[in-house]
């Protein structure tokens, strides 16, 4: 049994002809944390939303546990123990923070379609677990549409692991978040990615948060992984620095960034 | 000054945002706004532009209070808002996306037409005709720009323009704003990224919760730790 | 085959008046994001206007001049009703704004017979064009042929309208993003004026055109909004081309659908629209509506858990409600059973509007089968009340089953305009299957059986019957059914991700809310003894919708207050006034005017405002102390 977690081969897609990712082929393992990083519009939602069954690949094979899934519903996707993480938060926002768990543990318990009962009584003590473990649990019976940003992405991280997914999808999980919430937030995230031995691909902006907490790094440049490796390789890598690091005058050295300003 | 904001509150529903908000941006200088997620960045330039429907406060604009103009009325006065979000036209070309910012000359202040912007944003050059939503989210960052720079503004907001955008994109952008300043126009924009904003501010406002904790040059900023520490959690 | 191509020549001509209406409708929802209810009462003013003006002026001049002058008249009336009305309501809800454009068909509807007469008038031939020409041996009107050369060339000057002028690229601009628009300078108000007035102005031109076609009446309106919905929802909204294309294919089944069916060619355009959905749901050329901004009070919590002190004042409301026999009449009593009718159907139409975030224009096709149901239980099987009753609520869940089916393939104003065009087909159904339903005779004689059937007991009998629905509907609201359904509405992307299939758990929904308001509309057949089409018709779903916004989408008690409050209003209305649709029409402009937010919602925010402005004075002398 040493099949990978998650094995993509040759995906691709394109829209009305005009070729958003080709041929993207990786492997992800059982508790490793891996980043795809890349410009804008080089693919990596569209690469996102074909793994989680929200997009249909034109081709390729996707890979989930030794199974195809390729073309998979979302849904479905949930069910084989895919959890999700949306780039602009999607929570329910007319119900309270430990309500929007509940939900959606009563939707893992297949019990969503019961019509009597309180929904809000269900499940009470996994959802405070859960809030206990992203750090929310104060805030259990607030609005969700009171939340700050922070804590909504918060809120998105404890939703998605209702299922106990054995592979956490999170598409800029820190976007929009002070620099120390984003440490806070992935240092819980690659918790999680040890104790329960989760696979973790995550896409992000912020190269502080991509070179500390992954294990690999994947560069995607229209719609083409460009370099795949260890953090320190990738960072090197000419190519990458080219299209997509830059100079590093606002991630890197500031001193020598002043100096040519 | 070219705008002076002072008393400043503004209000979504009825949470009260902005709390006597002050701050100057003077002719020609690039002055950064700022603060972490939820601070009321946003909300400050939308209410100086006359987006938030509920706002107090006096914003003089050159020498005219705006403060209870429509937005329109504003842009037209030469403030030009360029969002977070972008916000391009999808279904309409570059050469269309320019057209519906396009103002009026203005006396005192550059006057910018499709050629002089695409000798600015060569990318934009070669790409005339192309469909707003078929250009990569660095070209739309840049064309957004472009694109309030056609109503001729003498002074430019720029929210977040570093936000969500590829580190290359983001020096490229570094690189717009000081030419634009070269031209002369006065530009506030907000940033949580104080790495970028020092580069290319000469001022800079913080704010916390609605208030504002600093007003200063730029250097006296960075040389206060403690300030930005508290504020901006770097 | 010379038959089939007169046929097919006809279906083109009155394609054209169908496109102008139709692209209207999609150019002005485009820019204002308003679905434009009263898009058919500007046809038919049109009309009207141009059959005065043509009868008025003669000749060829007189004629084409006295099209164009009415095109320009009603354009400007457009312009005024955008200035004085539409302006306050923009940023009320989407259904607030197709309530009011509602009202001002009503109000044109009786304001044309009291200007016009209530006869059909028939217009002038245009002059050079009263012959027909011979194609392959059939004689086909040269007036059809200047009609179907007329749309290629409205298309194509609407064309370059928006791709080589100005105005043009600001309104392509602004239907993708207003608020930008106007950050980047242009004032909004006179652009969404401008869109308003040449959408009328097409609408108008439509109408004018057919007059020397048909005779005009003042019921022009409804057929040609509910196809122009047809046609929009088929072509996809806010695309010209598609509006074109479908309003074409629409004509056509028209014309061919009367050789083949006759009288039942809707069904035919029904079958077609269903294809066209489940293949392409945004319509032949019609892109995904963007996720709106901010999805506002439709977030709200639709129930909220009843404190003891609400609790008792429910309590003593129904006690109330139970105890009003020993004081009424026949008449009160036949009044308050109708109006608990029309709360359990208010309700429902609640429960699917705000626990379920779908907005129905059509939610009285299932109270109308329901109805039908029950009587024809009750004529053509001889079976007592209850069961017949059943047989109604069966006949509303296996209608809702049907159109639900496709509506919830749609979101957002298509969902709307789906539901109202398959009411409007059952309308039809009823108003043309003569054999079984007695068409605009009725069914007559669908009378309780004996123990229910002194005005005591059915007024019992119906608060029994509406507590209980209401009841049940409330206990659905909190089970993890009900918060399914709100998760799908609150984001049906997250909803997805963690299982929860969206169409189906709308579905079922839809299906819930039809089976009850079948309940309603079985009882209502009993009440009144009789069904009439009408039942179905447009203006009972309008009954409901006003009734629930008016009451505020998100309360409960608002939605019961709202249909006793609507019901009185509507019973005493029609008792006191022959013009009863202009003052229903006023009354309901005026309301949506005055309370954007609903009177319930009014209501509450004025209480909030209280609480606030208390707890800030409360809170004055502690800040001051700091």
């Amino acid at each position: 049994m040493n099949q990978s977690l998650l094995r993509v081969e040759s995906l691709a897609k394109s829209y009305h002809g005009v070729p958003a990712v080709r041929g993207v082929s990786f492997t992800l393992e059982r508790g490793e944390i891996l980043a795809l990083i890349g410009p804008n519009g080089a693919g990596k939602s569209t690469c996102f939303n074909m793994l989680n069954g929200q997009i249909r690949p034109n081709a390729g094979t996707i890979l989930f546990e030794g199974q195809d899934v390729t073309a998979s519903s979302p849904r479905s996707m949930w069910r084989r123990g895919v959890g999700r993480t949306f780039q602009i938060t999607a929570t329910f926002t007319s119900m309270t923070v430990r309500e929007n768990l509940q939900t959606a543990l009563l939707s893992h318990a297949g019990q969503l379609s019961r019509p009597f009962g309180k929904a809000n009584r269900a499940f009470e003590v996994e959802a405070d677990a859960l809030l206990d473990r992203v750090g929310l649990r104060g805030q259990a019976d607030r609005s969700c549409g009171e939340l700050a940003y922070g804590d909504l992405k918060r809120l998105e991280l404890a939703v998605a692991l209702t299922n106990s997914p054995s592979l956490l999808l999170m598409d800029e999980p820190t976007a929009g978040m002070a620099p120390k919430e984003r440490a806070d937030l992935m240092r819980a995230t690659a918790a999680i990615a040890r104790e329960r031995n989760v696979g973790i691909l995550f896409t992000e902006h912020d190269m502080d948060i991509v070179f500390e907490h992954a294990d690999r790094v994947m560069v995607l440049n229209r719609g083409e992984l460009i370099a795949m490796g260890a953090p320190d390789v990738v960072r090197q890598d000419r190519q990458v620095r080219a299209i997509y690091l830059g100079e590093g005058l606002v991630h890197g050295d500031l001193a020598a960034a002043q100096v040519r300003h | 000054m070219t705008l002076r904001v002072s008393n400043l509150c503004g209000w979504y529903g009825q949470a009260q945002i902005l709390f006597e908000v002050a701050l100057d941006v003077g002719p020609g200088s690039v002055v950064a706004l700022l603060g972490r997620n939820g601070a009321g960045k946003t909300t400050t330039f939308r209410s100086i532009a006359g987006l938030v429907p509920r706002r107090e406060g006096v914003v003089v604009f050159g020498d005219q209070d705006v403060s209870r103009l429509p937005t329109y009325e504003i842009v037209r006065r030469g403030l030009a808002f360029v969002p977070e979000d972008r916000r391009i036209f999808t279904d309409l070309t570059v050469e269309e996306n320019l057209e519906v910012g396009r103002q009026p000359p203005r006396l005192g202040v550059p006057h910018w037409t499709p050629e002089r912007l695409y000798e600015l944003f060569p990318n934009l050059a070669a790409m005339r005709r192309r469909l707003g939503g078929r250009m990569s989210g660095g070209e739309q960052q840049m064309l957004t720009i472009a694109r309030s720079l056609m109503g001729n503004p003498r002074l430019v907001l720029l929210d977040e323009p570093s936000e969500g955008l590829a580190p290359k994109i983001v020096e490229d952008m570094a690189h717009a704003i000081v030419a634009m300043k070269r031209e002369g126009l006065s530009i506030l924009l907000s940033e949580q990224n104080l790495h970028f904003a020092r580069l290319i501010s000469d001022a800079a406002v913080v704010i916390e919760s609605g208030h504002v904790r600093f007003a200063g040059p730029m250097a006296e900023l960075v040389s206060h730790p403690d300030v930005y520490e508290a504020y901006l959690a770097v | 085959m010379a038959l089939y191509l007169a046929q097919f020549l006809t279906g083109l001509a009155g394609a054209a008046s169908l496109f102008l209406v139709a692209s209207g409708l999609s150019i002005i929802f485009g820019v204002t994001r308003v679905v434009n209810f009263a898009h058919g009462a500007f046809y038919m003013v049109g009309a009207y206007v141009a059959y005065t003006l043509t009868e008025r002026f003669e000749g060829a001049i007189g004629f084409w001049g006295g099209i164009v002058l009415s095109v320009l008249v009603v354009a400007a009336l457009g312009g005024l009703v955008e200035i004085l009305l539409l302006r306050r309501i923009y940023h009320a809800p989407d259904l607030f704004q197709l309530l009011a454009t509602f009202g001002l068909t009503l109000m044109a509807e009786d304001l044309v017979v009291i200007i016009w007469g209530p006869e059909d008038l028939v217009g002038p031939r245009a002059p050079g064009l009263k012959g027909a020409v011979e194609v392959l041996g059939q004689a086909v009107p040269s007036y059809d042929l200047v009609l179907i050369a007329l749309g290629p060339l409205v298309l194509g000057a609407l064309w370059l309208l928006f791709h080589r002028t100005r105005f043009g690229i600001l309104v392509r601009a602004a239907t993708q993003d207003r608020d930008m628009v106007a950050a980047l300078g242009v004032n909004q108000k006179w652009l969404f004026t401008a869109v308003f007035c040449l959408g009328v102005g097409l609408a108008a031109l439509g109408g004018a055109l057919q007059i020397p076609r048909d005779a005009v009446n003042h019921a022009m309106d409804l057929t040609v909004i509910v196809e122009a919905f047809v046609v929009v929802v088929i072509g996809g909204l806010g695309s010209v081309g598609g509006a074109f294309l479908a309003s074409l294919l629409v004509a056509e089944l028209n014309a061919f659908g009367i050789l083949v069916l006759p009288g039942v060619s809707l069904v035919l355009v029904f079958v077609v629209m269903a294809v066209v959905l489940v293949l392409r749901p945004n319509g032949l050329l019609g892109r995904a509506e963007a996720p709106a901004r901010g999805t506002g009070q439709m977030s709200s919590r639709p129930w909220r858990p009843l404190d003891a002190k609400a609790q008792f004042i429910a309590l003593v409301a129904v006690a109330v409600a139970a105890l009003l026999p020993l004081w009424l009449g026949p008449y009160g009593l036949a009044v308050g059973a109708e109006m608990l009718i029309f709360a359990l159907f208010a309700m429902s139409l609640q429960f699917l509007m705000s626990t379920g975030g779908l907005a129905s224009f059509g939610h009285a096709a299932y109270f109308g089968l329901g109805a039908y149901g029950a009587a024809l239980a009750v004529k053509s099987l001889g079976w007592p009340m209850i069961p017949a009753l059943g047989c109604g609520v069966m006949l509303g869940l296996a209608g809702a089953a049907l159109f639900g089916w496709f509506c919830v393939r749609l979101a957002g104003v298509y969902f709307a305009m789906l539901t109202l065009a398959f009411a409007q087909i059952a309308w039809s159904a009823a108003f043309q299957w003569t054999a079984v339903t007695g068409g605009d005779n009725g069914l007559l004689g669908s009378w309780p059986d004996a123990w229910a059937a002194s005005p005591r007991a059915f007024y019992w009998l119906s608060l029994a019957v509406a507590v209980g629905g209401i009841g049940a509907l409330r206990i659905l609201t909190f089970s993890p059914f009900g918060y399914g359904l709100r998760a799908v509405r609150d984001s049906s992307l997250r909803a997805e991700a963690i299982g929860i299939g969206r169409r189906h758990t709308q579905w079922v929904c839809f299906i819930v809310a039809g089976g009850f308001a079948a309940l309603a509309g079985g009882l209502f057949a009993f009440l009144k003894g009789s069904v009439f089409p009408d039942a179905l018709g447009i203006p009972t779903s309008v009954d409901g919708l006003v009734m629930v916004l008016l009451g505020g989408v998100g309360t409960v008690s608002g939605s019961v207050l709202g249909a006793v409050v609507y019901k009185a209003l509507s019973v005493w209305l029609i008792s006191q006034t022959d013009y009863s649709k202009l003052v229903l029409g006023a009354a309901i402009v005026g309301l949506v005017v005055l309370f954007p937010s609903g009177i319930g919602g009014f209501f509450s925010a004025w209480a909030g405002r209280r609480r606030v402005s208390t707890r800030a004075t409360a809170a004055a002398p502690v800040e001051a102390a700091e």
